[in-house]
């Protein structure tokens, strides 16, 4: 589903990514651990296409496609979603217009026909409740005045109402308490696990990774993959730590 | 059903636009008549003559006129502008150098975009465009929509409102006109309205009597000669005690003028209980990308909150123009009045817009709120101007006012000039103001999500001006959103 193969990209002038590469095939979860500065976010970021995120080489294949060849909302379109590690504020914008509008415009571009407020509403409301969020918070503007908790959640009924084919979710686990911990890991399992859907966990800690089980889990240091293994391996480093584990 | 509205309205529009044509002919002869360049007193005279209007009429204008003469431009705003010789401009009816086309494929493909972008019909795009033959076509066609203007006027008339072009009003309501006229912006008010009133051109005239409730939204739409009036435009709107009429202005699609400079005067006379809402779309020609040419708009809006409880809301749109100078302002002289002032000015390119309001409390127990969102972008400069003043004898005076500054990119300017008066102790006043920047996270954010470029910055920038634009009326508002977002196009980036 998604093949990143041997990436490189840098911001301003400075190398982050140097030469990764990946497959993820439908259906898995792969978890991706790595040190601070080791080009985690940097990776959410140029799969987003974010402005500002030069790639200098390489490719990235999203089923089938180029993806680097497309804008940000065409990717959106196509089906991928990140996760962001901090959601942004909009003020002045409920989480019901702006989720309805981008939800729309994916549909425009893909040729399906929008969908009414009613039938966005039940939507809206159906996965509020996956992930325990009081639907009235949705009529309130995007991310103003949520908690960190909340905003984490409030990110996991975007995605719940986007629907995506792939996600990007960047440190969705930083910011919980273990309650709502197991909300979100849940949430993520029951969107996201299916055969045709495939995820990138990236998180520094193990307790996600008990709720959300990964198929693979890929060490990133220093802007490439190092090392990729089973679920044993995130456990590893939470015993051992990076250097251990990639010093052996 | 907004459609359907929609639909009316276009139709009203158009069938107002015909019937004026139909009755009263503008035929060629009055088109070609113009007074020459320049500003004297004879000009004034020409005018005055040309309207057909009474001796006392003429002496007011030659009385402002007069006053102007001795008076001096105003240079306080942060604005910066050649200097405008007075002597070479036309007073009266320009020559219109409007070029008629021969279809709507000879227009300006920018013009023809925006057109579209709007949502504009092409029958209607034809006739703002000045196609050939394109009125006469219309006018055929919506014979049966002559009777919709016709009966909405014979509803006015049944509830009681006076709704007329300011010139028929001076013939035919004398006495109203010259009871209010110049009342609230008085004949040596300031150099813009001075000069105005010496050579208004034509404007409207609203008068409601005591109880009534205009039966529908008052727009320009409706009016007779609603055209050609841009340049100096009189507004003389009268509610009567516990009346009410809410009143739209402008309109969204770009209006070009040949003439560059604008002054228009709009007074407000709200008695006892009644209320006026007076809603603005301004989308004069604001110069191209490079800052050159575009509309200088000096406008001198006041509104005289005279009766116990009554109430004015200025809301304004104001995208257009190069230069804007306008401070809709209430004159709280009634106990328990109200006034209100919402605006949304939105500056691109070279830009300028120095805007705000005043509220002036002499009445016991006076209310206002102000509500100011600045936009800008390019290399445009933004100040918000406010006065809040409190007379010694006004008791228990609250105000608030939140004025806010929303910046794109890092090349624009955001100004805010607050100057509060208070001379009476009980008075609660409260000023706030931010300034943010359209961020690229929150843009990035909006496109991960699905939305492109253009469609993330008009989520967010009608998020920052939804406290003015719900204000608007329904139709109106959802034109306005588009207006926003069109007006920022090419500032992303």
């Amino acid at each position: 589903m998604l093949e990143i193969e041997n990436l490189t990209a840098e911001i301003d002038g400075k190398t982050i990514l140097n030469g990764l590469t990946l497959t993820v095939p439908a259906g898995e979860v792969h978890a991706i651990m790595g040190p601070n500065g080791a080009g985690k976010s940097t990776l959410s970021y140029v799969l987003g296409g974010r402005p500002g995120y030069e790639v200098t080489g390489g490719s990235v294949r999203f089923n089938g496609e180029d993806l680097l060849d497309m804008e940000p909302h065409e990717r959106a379109a196509a089906g991928l979603f990140l996760g962001f590690q901090y959601p942004v504020e909009i003020p002045g914008v409920s989480n019901v217009q702006f989720l309805r509008e981008a939800l729309n415009s994916q549909r425009k571009a893909r040729g399906e026909e929008p969908l009414t407020g009613g039938e966005f509403l039940k939507l809206a409301k159906e996965k509020s409740a996956l992930l325990k969020l009081d639907p009235e918070m949705l009529k309130r503007h995007v991310n103003v005045g949520f908690s960190g908790g909340e905003k984490k959640r409030a990110e996991m009924v975007q995605m719940g109402i986007l629907d995506p084919k792939f996600a990007v979710l960047d440190e969705t686990d930083s910011g919980l308490d273990i309650d709502a911990l197991r909300v979100v890991g849940e949430g993520i399992n029951s969107i996201m696990r299916a055969p045709d859907k495939a995820v990138l966990l990236i998180t520094h800690y193990q307790r996600l990774l008990e709720v959300v089980k990964p198929d693979k889990v890929s060490i990133l240091s220093q802007g490439r993959i190092v090392q990729t293994g089973g679920p044993e391996l995130a456990v590893r480093l939470e015993e051992e730590g990076y250097d251990a584990v990639m010093a052996a | 059903m907004s459609e359907d509205i929609d639909i009316q309205d276009r139709e009203a529009r158009e069938a107002a636009e015909k019937a004026a044509e139909y009755e009263h002919g503008w035929s060629s002869d009055i088109e070609t008549e113009f007074a020459e360049k320049g500003l004297n007193e004879d000009t004034v005279r020409f005018i005055s003559a040309k309207k057909g209007e009474p001796e006392w009429m003429l002496d007011w204008r030659l009385k402002a006129f007069r006053l102007w003469q001795e008076m001096e431009e105003p240079n306080w705003a942060k604005l910066g502008y050649p200097e405008i010789d007075y002597q070479d401009a036309y007073y009266y009816a320009a020559p219109k150098k409007k070029v008629e086309l021969d279809s709507l494929d000879d227009l300006d493909p920018e013009i023809k975009r925006v057109y579209d972008k709007l949502g504009i019909p092409l029958g209607e795009q034809e006739v703002l465009a000045g196609v050939k033959g394109a009125k006469k076509v219309a006018v055929d066609a919506v014979f049966d929509s002559v009777s919709v203007a016709t009966s909405f006027r014979e509803e006015l008339k049944r509830a009681g409102v006076i709704f007329l072009s300011i010139s028929e009003a001076i013939r035919e309501y004398p006495d109203l006109v010259k009871k209010w006229l110049g009342k609230v912006v008085p004949q040596h008010d300031n150099y813009f309205a001075t000069l105005n009133s010496a050579v208004f051109s034509d404007g409207t005239f609203v008068y409601v009597p005591e109880g009534v409730r205009c039966p529908m939204e008052l727009s320009t739409y409706f009016r007779i000669n609603a055209e050609n009036t841009g340049q100096f435009e009189r507004t003389l709107i009268v509610a009567e005690k516990g009346s009410y009429v809410s009143y739209l202005e402008g309109c969204t699609a770009p209006m070009r003028d040949e003439n560059q400079l604008h002054a228009a005067v709009v007074e407000l006379v709200a008695m006892e209980d009644a209320e006026i809402k007076y809603s603005t779309v301004q989308n004069w020609y604001p110069g191209n990308s490079e800052g050159v040419g575009g509309i200088y708009n000096f406008v001198t809006k006041r509104a005289l909150c005279q009766g116990a409880r009554s109430k004015v809301s200025w809301t304004q749109v104001e995208t257009g123009s190069a230069v804007t100078w306008k401070y809709p302002s209430c004159v709280l002289n009634g106990e328990d009045s109200v006034g209100e002032f919402y605006s949304v000015a939105v500056t691109n390119n070279y830009q300028q817009a120095d805007t705000g309001t005043k509220m002036i409390h002499n009445g016991r127990g006076s209310r206002s709120t102000i509500i100011s969102k600045g936009i800008s972008a390019g290399k445009s400069d933004n100040t918000y101007r406010g006065m809040v003043r409190v007379a010694a004898n006004a008791d228990g005076v609250r105000n608030r006012t939140e004025c806010d500054s929303l910046l794109i990119g890092d090349r624009c300017g955001a100004h805010t000039v607050p100057y509060i008066e208070v001379k009476n102790p009980t008075a609660q006043i409260e000023h706030e103001a931010t300034t943010s920047k359209i961020s690229d996270d929150q843009l990035f954010y909006a496109m991960q999500r699905g939305l492109d470029d253009e469609e993330a910055m008009a989520l967010i920038v009608n998020g920052f001006a939804k406290d003015v634009l719900k204000e608007l009326p329904m139709e109106f508002a959802v034109e306005a959103q588009k207006l926003l977002a069109i007006s920022l196009e090419g500032s992303v980036g």
